[in-house]
């Protein structure tokens, strides 16, 4: 069992009680709510006639299912205008803060946590989404949670929980112009599987991942989740400092000092104990795309789809249907692939700084998108997209032929009107590439960076972004 | 409050294989019937796209077959992805008991337990021979013993592994951690005063 872990440090501060059953009541600092998960547990709660314990620690805000272009009531999808209502119904009822689409702050869960300063070193947060795991790169413990357990963190603040193994993910050297942290990710997923974190926490460290600024990590961390850990973080250092001061719900003053010193106590010891250590080396990174329909069935752009024939038995058989699916062969290069479609959006990469590193790759290219792309850029909060307007990212995306649309969660998971249609490929800078996942069965996704997204856009076809850069 | 539910212990019937490693929770349910704000209808949708061909009609899916069935068996990694609790939802809603595989994310596993669906381990090889068997004989009987960690099918015995947490709840009718939790409010309160930026780190 680990010790002295930022996350045994963390846990063991929530730890309320040891349960009948084996398991820990963990107190949550920071409940995260949206409106598809958790109109549900209002419900189960309500049935039983129980109050919300701690209005204060819960946070609403409305991402998935809201368009990204018209946002005028009601939705032109009924049951998304019903979802919108059930939420804010609750919310008021329950003396619950929302940040929907007029208070300027609205946007996907974890794009906001971080943005709002909610999100801070030493808590656990809770949301009924699988990648609160986002939120560990501020040094805390982010979990995702079913509608049962949102349940219970609403009527209890705590979720009932076994403590996990902990691996420490060590990276070393410097990254390549043209490679990013969701390479790091996707490389991890690629090396240790989808299912290769299962009874783990994941610790991400060493020079690389503190090279990075906050925006990578959290789409390192964002992932864990792709990699079948249930949460990830990185020690909080002066960059996360630096990040959150300033920002609406941080503290300030002398209550900020109490705060930085008290977050410089909970990270990971020098002699901590980790249950496993897993090293990669940054030098030798490069760009990742997947070929497959889980985000462990990747190669590096340099390299070829591989053969089922040469995997073991349990593999072949989802990498023959990925490959039918997909509509590849082994052998051939990701490098040329057509795509119908660029997303660039979701969790994982809808910050600034991802939609500046995209916008860069366009001005270095001097193109438009290609005839027959359909491309636009979702931004993943009001905030980014106020911040992007500024900065004028939104001119360069639009004259080169981008969408610029709202914020939500969007072609992510197609749970609005931005969905993929029949067997359109699309270059993703999302998380998931399962089948259906983009709106249609049929449909399929490529996962890559946000500049990989941009360069495809423009060329109609994946490139090796590093040759364009 | 007690909330005491009958314990889970064993669960017989048949069973229904579905094959493959990542099953996720996309393909168990499709996002878009994640809009009804109620688990009502989610049988329904229990691999939705999955049982139907091109044209909409229902294909050879195991979901449209083994109809009846309260035991899935599965293999690796199964419900993968997101946390939407739909996904078991559906299953048991369509009237699955008990899911047997290789094994399960780890949210899914919880939102199993959370809903009294106990998921149990079992090594590749007898998942396998499970499956050939049931897709051999859809009536042969399956039981799922969680006190005593076995799979039975026909007459062999299978040594299964079940969460030793889960196996507790299960077992004592408590996977009603709402009702668990509740009773410890004063210790929450202590937490809750002690952490320093429940009070946003003022003194
Ligand atoms: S952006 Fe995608 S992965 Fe992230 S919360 Fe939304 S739907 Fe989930």
């Amino acid at each position: 069992m680990s010790e002295r872990t930022l996350y045994d440090k963390v846990w063991d501060r929530h730890a309320v009680k040891e349960l009948p059953n084996g398991q820990t009541q963990l107190f949550v600092g920071l409940h995260l709510i949206h409106e598809v998960t958790s109109p549900q547990a209002f419900g189960m709660i309500e049935e039983k006639d129980l109050d919300v314990a701690y209005p204060d620690r819960t946070y609403a805000t409305t991402d998935h299912i809201v368009p990204t272009h018209d946002l005028s009531r009601p939705f032109g999808d009924g049951q998304a205008e019903q979802m919108m209502q059930e939420l804010e119904q609750n919310v008021k009822e329950y003396d619950i803060e929302f940040f929907d689409p007029d208070s300027g702050k609205q946007g996907i869960v974890h794009v906001i946590g971080p943005e709002l300063g909610l999100t801070q070193p030493g808590m656990t947060i809770a949301c009924g989404d699988s990648h609160t795991s986002t939120h560990g790169a501020f040094g805390n413990i982010g979990i995702g949670i079913g509608t049962s357990q949102i349940r219970d963190v609403l009527a209890t603040q705590c979720i009932a929980m076994t403590k996990k193994d902990v691996r420490r993910i060590e990276w070393n050297g410097s990254l390549d112009t043209g490679v990013y942290a969701k390479d790091i990710v996707l490389k991890i997923i690629q090396e240790l599987g989808v299912e290769g974190g299962i009874g783990y926490v994941y610790e991400y460290a060493g020079d690389t991942i503190e090279e990075l600024g906050m925006e990578g990590r959290m789409s390192i961390c964002n992932m864990s989740i792709e990699g079948g850990a249930r949460a990830g973080y990185v020690n909080p250092d002066e960059k996360t400092y630096d990040w959150l001061e300033g920002r609406e719900y941080a503290p300030t003053g002398d209550a900020w000092e109490r705060a930085v010193e008290d977050w410089r106590s909970i990270t990971s010891d020098p002699d901590a104990v980790y249950d496993d250590v897993v090293r990669f080396d940054a030098d030798s990174l490069e760009p990742i795309v997947t070929w497959g329909i889980n985000p462990g069935q990747s190669i590096g752009i340099s390299e070829t789809v591989p053969d089922p024939r040469d995997m073991e038995s349990g593999d072949r058989a989802t990498a023959e249907q990925a490959l039918e699916h997909m509509d590849l062969e082994p052998g051939q290069m990701m490098k040329g692939v057509d795509v119908d479609v660029a997303f660039l959006g979701s969790c994982t990469n809808s910050r600034v700084s991802d939609l500046r590193e995209a916008v860069r790759v366009i001005e270095r290219m001097d193109g438009e998108v290609a005839d027959g792309v359909r491309a636009f850029v979702v931004p993943g909060s009001q905030g980014v997209k106020r911040r992007a307007e500024e900065e004028g990212l939104d001119r360069v995306f639009e004259s080169a032929g981008f969408g610029w649309r709202g914020a939500g969660c969007s072609m992510c998971l197609g749970m609005n009107p931005d969905q993929l249609e029949g067997r359109e490929l699309c270059a993703s800078s999302s998380n998931r590439n399962f089948i259906g996942r983009q709106g249609s069965k049929d449909g399929r996704t490529v996962l890559m960076s946000p500049a990989m997204v941009a360069a495809a856009a423009i060329e109609g076809e994946i490139v090796d972004v590093r040759e364009v850069l | 409050m007690s909330e005491q539910v009958t314990p889970i212990r064993r669960i017989a019937g048949t069973a229904v294989p579905v094959r493959g490693d990542d099953i996720d929770t996309d393909r168990i349910v499709p996002a878009r019937f994640l809009k009804e704000v109620t688990f009502d209808n989610m049988g329904e949708y229990a691999f939705y796209d999955a049982r139907r061909s091109e044209d909409g009609s229902l294909n050879d899916h195991p979901f449209n077959h083994y109809t009846g069935a309260n035991v899935l068996v599965v293999n690796e990694n199964f419900g993968c992805g997101s946390s939407r609790e739909h996904a078991p939802q559906a299953l048991m809603r369509w009237g699955i008991e008990a899911v047997v595989g290789e094994s399960f994310a780890e949210i899914f596993a919880d939102n199993c337990t959370s809903l009294g669906v106990p998921t149990v381990t079992l090594p590749a090889d007898d998942v396998e021979w499970i499956q050939d068997r049931v897709e051999e004989d859809p009536d042969v009987a399956v039981e799922v013993d969680v006190e005593d960690e076995e799979v039975r099918v026909g007459d062999r015995t299978f040594k299964a592994d079940v969460d030793p947490q889960e196996r507790e709840m299960l077992l004592q009718g408590i996977w009603d951690t709402t009702a668990l939790m509740r009773s410890n409010m004063d210790l929450v309160e202590e937490v809750y005063e002690r952490l320093p930026y429940t009070s946003g780190y003022e003194e």
